[in-house]
């Protein structure tokens, strides 16, 4: 089969479409893995603002946001400016769903799963490319009704992005009506976008890789996207039904969840969570295989147990379907479920904790360089690391009495999926964008991003862990009603600070990315550029001295500090503009076919990659993926389709 | 990080605490190890002109210890805690001392305590809204139901939590050891009066406890 579906894309391949079959309703792979990049992007700066208005509101409870003033005093949820406690309720649902259901998953699993899987198996396209197409655009119909719940009458969904019931079934509880339900519709409509996926990527990857690429030559985060796919083939289904049940609560009077007329709320819990968890690992999986991809890269070296990381895979994706009891320790179910929960949930640390010892086996004796990428891949490990192991205290279902619905949890999940897969996730951008685009994202540019990113990634998400020991409850309007919170607002007000620094390091990047697609490389672009990146720093700098000296809770800084302030400022804005202004490469300037010296067949297809991507005849492939410094060759790589000295050969599979 | 949890003043928390230390000082133990070890092979393997990476492709002996190991200790954990977790969740007490009955409803903590009778239901009851007055050193034993939505029973210096759910009663027990008031929030998302919905516990020692309920009984009577 895959033969005849070479054929016919060969015969495409210098085939030109008008303007709307080739950037809009586009059946080429990589076409529709860069729509799902933008669909992610754009939603991604939603998701992200919603996330800093409910900040604002714990820092600085029920003042009015900066930059929202103008609102009309009229208005149901931020009247001029101040956000009202059903507003919150809905910027926290909202903010999580959009990030997993319209970032994370549209990027990591749609425009990463599009772009590498037949690419690096060396496939000329995905085996259904009409279903893939049909894909995307369901997907964005789903954005599209998610969107819409933002502009009905009674707000968008207020019961937190698990849409516990009977909170959610029932609108008089919450007071919103319409949105809920668009929330539920568009969860089904998304679960079928990821269901044509997932049947696309597995069909893609078993039938059509390309000869000699074995099983054990599929590159780490093919495989890690093929685990993704099968989790996301039989999980999605689920969230899809949950949904519809939810609709059928609300809007036809059924009574699957409301225990007044005979329901179960539980039920519910179980869905979404015997959903949930698999969906976790959708989430991070895909993130764990971008790391195990640019880690040999950018050691020059194999990738340390190959054979023990897929089958580290395979063992979480089995396992991920039965830890999902671990959300529900407390919500009233057999408390003797709790201990098998927490047993096989333990046993899901193992497979986790075998790939972060892999990763450090690949970085020793390698030969490190310190790309952009690689920064992100080191970063995902770490705070993976972090991540996980703040989990095994929820795991443990006798601490999780205590810290369950805490900031504990909040800290936790953020440091496994902001850490872990946006980590991934930017790191994974930066290194394929040649491939992707054509040309390379500056890296002196990327460099002051990442540090930004890690740094107030961390000044964010770490101090919740202190809020949740100190019993701080997730999804409060307002810690300052609490006596036993109040003294850890200083640590609020932090975060807070934090957060909106972490939104401004996202500028640079914004920069570097739109001046490396649209090649914005004049004189006074990259003057403004540098500029507005020496300026964020400055700010930040500015601020960090202010509170400083003054601790968090005063607003108006001294004279004194405004005077250390301005200096520290300055300072730094001249030593970022000068780093820029010395080391910014010519933007948008066009990529290397195979900048990063790396193996994988991705890199043998010419740059930009055309449609069928590898020219008259498919690569032939004769080594494993990650054959780095193979002792007598002469370089330090060699594309998977080199032959291999047989000494090494069954060595590298 | 320890200091940061709030003081403990009861039995059954002591258990919760002692599992979080054992959590802490694992997690930290193997944070450090990983983190150290990280950056030494980061610092010490950073690209140097003429040096080549090692070419291997793992070692079967480590991947052995790295699974059997982190196995072992986790088995280990797993056995301490379920002891406390029966103790905590499913050695219903018998013969409390005393029995109080807590329904969450938007969003309020509804108390019901029984009277002389000992009975829910009967016509001594007492009922109070977001009080929940207790002795100190005497196991209470709550039932807890749900009127409208799931709400999360919490009292933060008691380690105590547990989810409220309509249509079910489900049973909560400790046992204060410290004379006097303790906030009591909700800790799931219930609606928008969520935030706020806050009782308050008040622990008496055993001579005022028995002052409170001959005032609030007279008063009721009233």
């Amino acid at each position: 089969m895959s033969e005849t579906t070479a054929d016919a894309h060969g015969a495409h391949d210098h085939h030109e479409g008008g303007f709307w079959s080739t950037y809009v309703f586009s059946l080429d792979h990589k076409m529709i893995a860069r729509q799902f990049l933008w669909l992610g992007l754009i939603m991604m700066v939603v998701g992200g603002i919603l996330a800093l208005i409910f900040r604002w509101q714990l820092a600085w409870p029920e003042t009015q946001v900066w930059g929202f003033e103008w609102i009309s005093d009229e208005s149901e949820g931020m009247p001029e400016g101040y956000v009202t406690p059903n507003f919150y309720n809905m910027a926290v649902t909202m903010h999580a769903t959009i990030m997993v259901f319209l970032v994370v998953m549209p990027i990591l699993v749609g425009c990463f799963g599009n772009f590498l899987i037949p690419l690096m198996i060396g496939a000329r396209d995905m085996a259904f490319p009409l279903l893939n197409m049909l894909s995307f655009w369901v997907a964005v119909l789903g954005a599209v009704i998610m969107t819409a719940g933002f502009f009905v009458e009674g707000g968008h969904a207020a019961s937190g992005w698990t849409g516990y019931a009977p909170l959610s079934t029932v609108p008089e509880y919450t007071g919103v009506f319409m949105g809920q339900t668009l929330w539920a519709l568009s969860l089904f409509v998304l679960s079928f976008s990821s269901l044509m996926g997932s049947i696309n990527y597995i069909t893609t990857l078993i039938n059509m890789r390309t000869e000699g690429m074995t099983w054990f030559r599929v590159p780490l985060v093919v495989w890690s996207l093929f685990v993704t796919a099968i989790l996301g083939l039989l999980a999605l289904p689920i969230l899809g039904s949950a949904g519809a049940m939810m609709i059928f609560d609300r809007v036809f009077e059924t009574n699957f969840f409301n225990p007044a007329k005979g329901g179960e709320p539980l039920l519910w819990q179980h869905l979404f969570w015997y959903f949930g968890h698999p969906e976790v690992y959708i989430l991070i999986l895909p993130g764990m295989g971008i790391a195990s991809e640019l880690l040999p890269v950018f050691c020059r070296k194999p990738i340390f147990g190959y054979r023990a990381m897929v089958y580290a895979m395979l063992a979480i994706a089995f396992l991920s379907w039965i830890v999902w009891g671990h959300h529900m320790f407390q919500s009233g179910m057999n408390p003797a479920l709790g201990s098998a929960f927490m047993m096989t949930t333990l046993v899901i640390a193992i497979p986790s904790a075998i790939k972060t010892f892999n990763w450090l086996g690949t970085l020793w004796g390698g030969s490190i360089r310190f790309t952009v990428p690689m920064l992100h891949a080191l970063a995902f490990v770490i705070l993976f690391v972090i991540g996980g192991l703040s989990g095994i205290f929820m795991a443990s279902n006798v601490v999780d009495i205590y810290i369950h619905d805490t900031y504990f949890i909040v800290a936790h999940f953020h440091y496994v999926i902001f850490g872990g897969s946006v980590f991934a996730l930017f790191g994974g951008i930066q290194y394929w964008f040649p491939k992707m685009f054509g040309r390379a994202m500056d890296e002196a540019l990327g460099k002051v991003h990442f540090w930004l990113t890690f740094i107030f990634f961390n000044m964010v998400f770490f101090p919740m862990h202190i809020l949740g020991v100190g019993g701080h409850m997730r999804r409060i309007y307002n810690p300052m009603q609490y006596e036993f919170l109040q003294g850890m607002q200083p640590i609020n007000v932090m975060i807070t600070l934090s957060a909106l620094a972490l939104g401004l390091s996202q500028i640079p990047f914004v920069f570097n990315f739109f001046a490396t697609v649209f090649r914005w490389n004049a004189k006074w672009f990259r003057v403004l550029t540098q500029a507005v990146s020496a300026l964020v720093v400055g700010f930040i700098g500015y601020k960090s001295v202010a509170v400083m000296f003054e601790g968090m809770m005063e607003p108006e800084p001294s004279t004194g500090a405004r005077i250390a302030g301005t200096i520290v400022a300055i300072a730094l804005a001249v030593w970022i503009y000068r780093y820029l202004e010395k080391n910014m490469a010519p933007l948008g300037a066009d990529a290397p076919q195979n900048p990063w010296d790396a193996n994988t067949l991705e890199w043998v297809a010419p740059t930009p990659a055309p449609h069928g991507n590898f020219g008259p005849t498919l690569p032939v492939v004769r080594r494993g993926p990650y054959e780095y410094s193979v002792p007598g060759e002469e370089a330090d790589w060699a594309p998977q389709t080199e032959t291999i000295d047989p000494k090494y050969a069954e060595a590298g599979h | 990080m320890m200091s940061w949890l709030p003081e403990n003043i009861s039995i059954e928390g002591e258990e919760i605490d002692f599992l979080f230390y054992v959590s802490y000082y694992l997690t930290v133990v193997v944070f450090i190890g990983v983190a150290v070890a990280m950056a030494y092979f980061i610092i010490k393997y950073r690209a140097k002109p003429g040096v080549k990476a090692k070419y291997t492709h793992g070692n079967n002996t480590l991947e052995i210890l790295w699974t059997v190991i982190p196995t072992f200790i986790l088995l280990v954990f797993v056995l301490m805690t379920q002891t406390s977790w029966a103790k905590l969740k499913l050695a219903i007490p018998q013969n409390p001392h005393v029995r109080v009955e807590v329904t969450g409803k938007q969003f309020n903590w509804i108390v019901r305590y029984p009277g002389d009778d000992k009975k829910f239901g009967t016509k001594d009851d007492l009922v109070l809204d977001n009080q929940l007055n207790v002795p100190v050193n005497k196991q209470v034993l709550i039932s807890l139901k749900g009127a409208d939505v799931i709400h999360s029973f919490f009292i933060p210096q008691t380690r105590m939590k547990q989810d409220v759910v309509p249509g079910r009663t489900i049973p909560l027990w400790f046992t204060p050891t410290k004379v006097g008031k303790y906030e009591i929030p909700c800790a799931e998302l219930c609606g928008f009066g969520h935030s706020g919905m806050n009782g308050e516990m008040i622990v008496h020692s055993e001579a005022d406890y028995a002052k409170w309920r001959k005032k609030a009984w007279a008063e009721k009577d009233k």
